[in-house]
């Protein structure tokens, strides 16, 4: 699936690095713990999250994940993207819940991959 | 010649909770540009976060000293913190006495320590209460 795909399907904005969004992605995992996704995350390229801080870009970049999808209308603030543009990591924010985010997503043919959270 | 390495030192510091993580950063993009693969680095950037994340939250902060070997990158993170009362109970995986406002941020679910041993090759926690931790591990690069 297209990051482009995924932020059509959610109605997301694409605040930072929107010449990315043609780049294709075959899994997400979501989580509000980091702590989480450190420990389970395995080649996810998409992290789904209501948590909105520097330290979600941090780490998702040494995950090697290159998308975050926002939800519940959570807005980065500029020290988040300025780090997700040093990073290249593309930021979309979705007005929807993690839920109904999750469910589209899969629906649409996203997978959890491997080791999900 | 196989004890060359190159030598990284960081300051990590705790006042500012958005910069923490930056010298696991840093390690990450040296390891990268050395051309190691991605795997062996995503090993050391998890190990080394998770000990930098945990110098802030639990620490005050501290010294991280990283040695890039042909063979294996050693991590050594060090601080003046309360220290560790029983490594054997804070390596349980779910074991946290972080605080509610460091859950809001996204960590405190005791997972850390336990992801720094599955990560790295060899990993050794010195502590003393009142005087601080240091944590030594190992990463072979395959
Ligand atoms: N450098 C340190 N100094 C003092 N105490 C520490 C240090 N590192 C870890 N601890 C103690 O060990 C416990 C377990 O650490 P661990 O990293 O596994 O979990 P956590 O940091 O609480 O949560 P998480 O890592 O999942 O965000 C901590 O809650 C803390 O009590
Ligand atoms: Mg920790």
């Amino acid at each position: 699936m297209k990051i482009r795909e995924i932020a059509e399907l959610l109605k997301a904005e694409v605040p930072v690095c929107k010449d990315k969004i043609d780049e294709e992605v075959y899994s997400a995992c979501a989580a509000d713990m980091m702590s989480d996704v450190l420990a389970y995350v395995k080649d996810q390229a998409v992290l789904i999250t209501g948590l909105c801080n520097p330290q979600v870009v941090r780490t998702a970049e040494m995950m090697d994940i290159r998308c975050i999808l926002l939800v519940r209308d959570k807005k980065p603030d500029s020290v988040i993207l300025d780090l997700a543009r040093e990073k290249g990591i593309v930021i979309l924010c979705s007005p929807h819940r993690m839920y109904i985010a999750c469910g589209l997503l899969y629906k649409a043919g996203l997978s959890g991959g491997e080791h999900c959270v | 010649m196989s004890q060359d390495c190159i030598r990284l030192e960081f300051k990590v510091d705790s006042e500012n909770f958005a910069s923490a993580g930056s010298a696991s950063e840093s390690v990450k993009t040296q390891l990268k540009l050395l051309g190691i693969g991605s795997s062996d680095v995503r090993r050391v950037a998890i190990a080394m976060y998770e000990g930098e994340i945990n110098m802030v939250i639990h620490a005050d902060g501290g010294k991280a000293t990283v040695e890039i070997y042909h063979d294996r990158v050693e991590i050594i993170l060090a601080d003046r913190g309360p220290g560790i009362a029983d490594i054997a109970l804070a390596m349980k995986e779910g074991y946290s006495t972080a605080p509610e406002d460091i859950r809001a941020l996204g960590f405190g679910a005791g997972m850390g320590l336990p992801n720094m041993k599955k990560n790295s090759d060899e990993m050794r926690i010195e502590s003393k209460l009142g005087i601080g931790t240091t944590i030594y591990m190992t990463v072979r690069l395959t």
